[in-house]
């Protein structure tokens, strides 16, 4: 019984020091060149992100709230990258993580990845 | 979304007292203030009703200032193809061929009280917000196109293209229909749409925007004074877009 106790013992020791190395376990690189508060805390911000910024989209689709903190263009304007400009192509806020979790992303089909007023000029070439 | 404009005792009291709050107790005294700008996290009200009159004999013929306003407003770009591009506004030449009499009018959605996109649309995309005006929810818009069907002014485009540099305030996109927003994003954060400020600009004043429900605004003062015309009146569909001199 002791044997069996420190057998699983050394076992969870081995796995604990293996799921800590970097590199064996694949993230998704997050760069967040702003740092500072979001919104909402960190944890409720990776989990339900997508929960807060549905329940704006109807409120301001349906009835005209344009409350700052949880809009998709105040998460784009903060978290744009500074190189691209754009939170989206190869290592942008969004698209990182979302291509590590393989969850499509449409909102770009019609919003705007990059902040600030954009001369319009028609379709995509 | 719930239809507030049948006419029927909550219409009635509505009204009632939407006209009680116009009341003015002394000069420039009011009852209950009206049609302030909206703050940013308080719904739009039916105590609004956001609508344009057009005066049809300051409209320049061959002007498209407006046309071109919206385009550069709403990310639409220059209109090449004229079958399929989005149109959000077109400017229409008529001529009486008996007596000649041409005027020139801009034509778009008429933001209606009743609007018949609304009626036939399956997904319920198609809606109108409380103070009048007529949107698409491209979130739940399906592309079916049976809105654009059932539309008698042919106010509302489809996108058969893909976008990608649309202003961040109106997004849009391939495969949802669209059409005159009256410039949501700027009506709510108390400016006017894109097309009446170019029309001002260009020094014609042929459009007014404002609150048919206010009876101070130059709007609601202008159609209580001289004979303004709905187009298709015969629909009985109560528009927010109004004519004068035709």
């Amino acid at each position: 019984m002791k044997t069996l106790a420190i057998a699983v013992l050394w076992g969870l020791t081995f796995a604990a020091a293996h799921a800590a190395e970097p590199g064996r376990t694949p993230l998704p690189a997050i760069a967040i060149e702003k740092p500072g508060q979001c919104v909402e805390p960190k944890d409720v911000m990776r989990r339900d992100h997508m929960k807060l910024l549905k329940h704006q989209r109807d409120k301001t689709m349906h009835q005209g709230i344009r409350t700052k903190p949880h809009s998709l263009n105040e998460c784009i304007s903060c978290h744009a990258s500074q190189k691209t400009g754009s939170v989206t192509g190869d290592g942008g806020f969004c698209q990182s993580c979302h291509d590590y979790a393989a969850v499509k992303l449409d909102c770009w089909d019609c919003h705007q990845p990059k902040p600030g007023q954009k001369a319009a000029t028609g379709v995509r070439p | 979304m719930s239809d507030n404009n049948s006419t029927s005792r909550r219409g009635f009291l509505a009204t009632s007292a939407a006209a009680l709050a116009g009341l003015t107790l002394a000069p420039g005294i009011r009852l209950v203030e009206i049609a302030a700008a909206k703050p940013d996290n308080e719904p739009v009200t039916s105590k609004v009703r956001w609508g344009m009159l057009i005066d049809t004999t300051r409209c320049q013929s061959g002007c498209t200032e407006c046309v071109s306003a919206c385009g550069k407003e709403n990310g639409l770009g220059e209109v090449t193809k004229p079958r399929t591009d989005a149109q959000w506004i077109r400017k229409i030449d008529l001529k009486d061929l008996k007596s000649g009499h041409a005027l020139s009018l801009p034509m778009m959605c008429q933001h209606c009280a009743h609007p018949p996109c609304v009626d036939v649309c399956p997904t319920g995309a198609s809606f109108k917000r409380a103070d009048g005006i007529v949107l698409v929810d491209r979130h739940i818009c399906i592309g079916c196109r049976y809105c654009m069907m059932a539309c008698p002014y042919k106010a509302r485009s489809f996108v058969h293209e893909p976008h990608t540099d649309q202003n961040p305030e109106v997004p849009r996109g391939q495969g949802c229909v669209e059409s005159c927003t009256l410039c949501v994003h700027r009506v709510d954060r108390g400016g006017t749409p894109a097309c009446v400020e170019a029309c001002a600009a260009a020094g014609h004043n042929a459009m007014l925007f404002g609150d048919l429900n206010d009876p101070e605004s130059a709007i609601a003062k202008r159609v209580r004074e001289v004979k303004t015309t709905q187009v298709r009146a015969d629909l009985k569909l109560d528009l927010g877009v109004r004519y004068e001199g035709i």
